[in-house]
């Protein structure tokens, strides 16, 4: 057995990571204070740390939708079928045996086939609905579109709060599983380590 | 997008929290409002009355005085003569109904009719000094208009009671409970001196107004609850604008006055105003008691979440987050009040009186039960500023609670005309007549037989009052509950003392029981099925890696067991 390593994780790729992490807590964490989910911090605290974040998160996306166009790294999100069977079958069983993994990320293929599933579902749903129902609630609770009169209290604000607390829960969900499957490299730390060079080790 | 940009750039400028204003801003305030308000009374009217030989005196009655004022105002008492404060009647546009004095209830002493030589006692006119004969007031002469209670500057003169609205003519004893309205704590009054008063007229102050708005109900602070002799001098934690010490508004700062007719008024607001400010120099139609006429629709200025804040204005009056509380400067407001309890006289014969521990009276017997408020927080309801009235005569239309609302407000979150306002809510339990269907009009103020604060003798006192109302009279009185809306508009705090955002964005705040409002923060707009299959979901997510990493540390340490 030997242990390879392969640079997966370009400079703006970790400073997105990363940076996206941290305003993706700060979002939940001030988007649950706002929802009335826990009490002590300040209310307007809180609105403000959400929307501070809401829009420097606003401005990365804006970044790293056009990075992935232009460096052609979207097509690392293209689904595939490809092992989707063993890789499902090692997070199941073969993980608990110490079976290596089937997959084995180069710069050209770094997601295994449920990664590739996962982070789309991140990037085409949970995403774009916080995305899209948080710019809704600016606008209608601001009124800054004059025809924005659609949300006089209650009506358009509300549906557009709902899918914004749906995101939040399917973020919520998404975080607590990426952050346990960080650990599930060659040893704990392997993955987040490469997150933090950018040089991934993995069993060959 | 520019209130959004805002917040984004003001973020270094502006560190702190919604910060009080810092010392030294207040004298910078009052520099750029000189000129533009009138400071303070006296320094700014060119005329000294003083110096009159028409107001040399002496006067043997006010209604010479009055004469001497109308020498040289001579429109003065046809323009007072058209105001509500003269005719205590006008018809309401909004609901075509009349309102005034005159033809409402209040769940206070509930009705004028039939003890208008007690209640003119606050009229701005003179009548008749027989307690038993009420002049109309559309049968009064020019003289008889009362310029001194608005305009003289002592606070000495003082309308007596049951005298129709005059000052006291000769020596009187003061009657059992109303020493307050007499203004002496001596036994007695004697005739003032009226020349006095005429020669201290100028521009209405505080006490003017406040001789009798600050006494509506019955005495001090008792009817409005943002209205009481704690105004009169202010603090600045008071109210912002009249402080005494600082800006020194008087009512009509706000209350703008031409040819006598005040603006404002609390039987029609203007809830939600939409129409150009009123500024000097600038042609308007607005409306100049509102806050938005001198402040704008964007009142907050200069901080990161000003544009948070000012979005509220579309749906929140600016009162109910200023005037967090009413009843603020240490005189209490009556909350409720039981005239079903009300008849009891002592042993001595005079109507039997209940103070409690702190010196509030609970109970007299010319009234009833009472309960006293301070620091109030208010109710909060949709407004669109149309208050229908109820008026003499009217059938009662209690609502699902029993309750009959003699000024029920109108408005809500979707008529784009409503914002949420604060109100006092004033409770009684009155008398009406079950038959007719009518609450009941009664004598409770006299010095005759059948007034009820004489006898306490109800079917007398409503027979009286119904006759002087030309109102039918089954015979039969029962009580029943009365409820009363008081828009909250007075006892403006400082920023500081506003109100919180988390007192409303919570579950069980200020506005729990508001409809028509996605509220952030407020459990009740959420949606059940989705808040549940949330949770679920992440504790299911939780369980699952939980128990995916305790299989994986077991059957770790299991292997690396086996391989030692
Ligand atoms: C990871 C991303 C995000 C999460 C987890 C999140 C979560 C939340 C949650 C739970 C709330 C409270 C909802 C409620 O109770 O009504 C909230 C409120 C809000 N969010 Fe987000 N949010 C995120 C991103 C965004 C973005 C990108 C924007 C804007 C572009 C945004 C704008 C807002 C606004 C304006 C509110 C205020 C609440 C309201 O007016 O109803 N959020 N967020």
């Amino acid at each position: 057995m030997t242990i390879q390593r392969a640079y997966l994780f370009k400079r703006f790729e970790r400073f997105w990571h990363w940076s996206q992490a941290a305003l993706v807590f700060t979002l939940l964490a001030s988007g649950l204070r706002i929802h009335g989910v826990y009490g002590g911090l300040h209310f307007l605290t809180a609105l403000r740390l959400h929307l501070y974040a809401a829009w420097a998160v606003s401005a990365l996306w804006v970044f790293a939708i056009f990075w992935h166009f232009t460096t052609g790294e979207w097509k690392q999100y293209i689904p595939t079928l490809e092992k989707i069977g063993a890789v499902a079958r090692h997070y199941a069983w073969g993980m608990f045996l110490g079976e290596r993994h089937p997959h084995h990320p180069t710069p050209a293929h770094k997601q295994n086939a449920l990664q590739r599933l996962a982070y789309l579902w991140l990037k085409l749903m949970i995403n774009p609905l916080l995305w899209g129902s948080g710019i809704l609630l600016l606008l209608a609770t601001y009124n800054w579109l004059p025809a924005a009169r659609w949300a006089a209290p209650g009506q358009g604000i509300a549906l557009a709060a709902w899918a914004h607390t749906a995101g939040a829960y399917l973020m919520l969900v998404f975080v607590i599983v990426h952050v346990y499957l960080a650990t599930t490299g060659v040893t704990p730390l392997a993955h987040i380590e490469a997150m933090i060079t950018g040089w991934e080790a993995s069993e060959e | 997008m520019v209130a959004g940009l805002h917040i984004g750039l003001m973020a270094l400028a502006a560190p702190s929290a919604l910060a009080e204003t810092p010392p030294g801003a207040r004298t910078d305030l009052l520099q750029s409002w000189n000129g533009v308000l009138p400071q303070s009374r006296g320094r700014w009217t060119p005329v000294d009355h003083g110096a009159f030989k028409q107001l040399a005196g002496p006067f043997k009655t006010p209604e010479e005085v009055t004469q001497a004022c109308l020498g040289c105002h001579t429109q003065a008492a046809r323009q007072i003569k058209n105001t509500i404060h003269w005719t205590w009647s006008k018809r309401d546009p909004a609901t075509g109904r009349m309102v005034g004095k005159k033809n409402v209830f209040n769940t206070f002493c509930a009705n004028i009719t039939s003890n208008e030589q007690f209640c003119t006692m606050c009229h701005v006119g003179y009548g008749d000094t027989d307690p038993n004969k009420f002049v109309p007031f559309q049968a009064r002469a020019d003289d008889h208009v009362d310029c001194l209670v608005c305009h003289e500057q002592t606070g000495d003169y003082h309308k007596i009671p049951f005298l129709g609205g005059n000052p006291a003519p000769r020596h009187m004893m003061v009657r059992p409970g109303c020493a307050e309205f007499y203004g002496t704590d001596k036994a007695y009054v004697d005739p003032p001196d009226l020349g006095k008063f005429a020669r201290s007229v100028n521009v209405p102050g505080r006490q003017n107004c406040g001789g009798c708005h600050f006494y509506g109900g019955g005495g001090d602070g008792v009817k409005h609850g943002d209205l009481d002799t704690s105004l009169i001098a202010p603090s600045h934690a008071l109210d912002v604008h009249m402080d005494a010490k600082g800006l020194n508004f008087t009512c009509e700062t706000c209350h703008v006055t031409s040819d006598h007719a005040l603006t404002g008024g609390h039987y029609h607001l203007d809830a939600k105003p939409e129409n150009t400010p009123y500024q000097r120099g600038n042609p308007h139609g607005g409306n100049p008691v509102a806050c938005r006429s001198c402040h704008g629709d964007a009142p907050h200025k200069g901080h990161d979440v000003s544009p948070t804040l000012n979005m509220h204005t579309a749906n929140l009056a600016c009162q109910t987050c200023h005037i967090p509380e009413f009843a603020r400067g240490k005189v209490p407001t009556k909350m409720t009040w039981d005239y079903a309890s009300a008849g009891k006289f002592a042993a001595n014969g005079t109507p039997l009186s209940i103070d409690d521990k702190r010196g509030d009276n609970i109970y007299w017997g010319v009234k009833g039960d009472f309960t006293w408020g301070r620091n109030v927080v208010p109710a909060y309801r949709w407004f669109n500023g149309t208050e229908r009235w109820m008026n003499m005569g009217d059938r009662l239309a209690p609502g699902s609670d029993g309750v009959v609302e003699v000024n029920s407000i109108e408005g809500g979150p979707t008529d784009g005309k409503s914002r949420i306002w604060p109100f006092k809510i004033m409770k009684n339990n009155q008398p009406y007549d079950p038959v007719n269907d009518t609450l009941a009009v009664f004598h409770s103020f006299g010095l005759d037989d059948n007034a009820f604060a004489m006898t306490g003798d109800w079917q007398k006192a409503i027979t009286a009052g119904m006759k002087a109302a030309g109102l039918p009279y089954s015979g039969r009185y029962g009580f029943i509950h009365t409820r009363m809306y008081w828009p909250i508009t007075h006892m403006v705090a400082p920023a500081r003392d506003a109100l919180r955002c988390g007192q409303c964005h919570t579950d069980n705040g200020r506005l729990a029981s508001v409809p028509g409002l996605y509220l952030p923060g407020r459990g009740s707009d959420h949606l059940p099925w989705l808040e549940h299959l949330g949770r679920l979901a992440v504790l299911l997510s939780l369980i699952g890696v939980l128990g995916h990493a305790g299989i994986r540390i077991l059957l770790w340490l299991r292997r690396r067991g086996g391989k030692r």
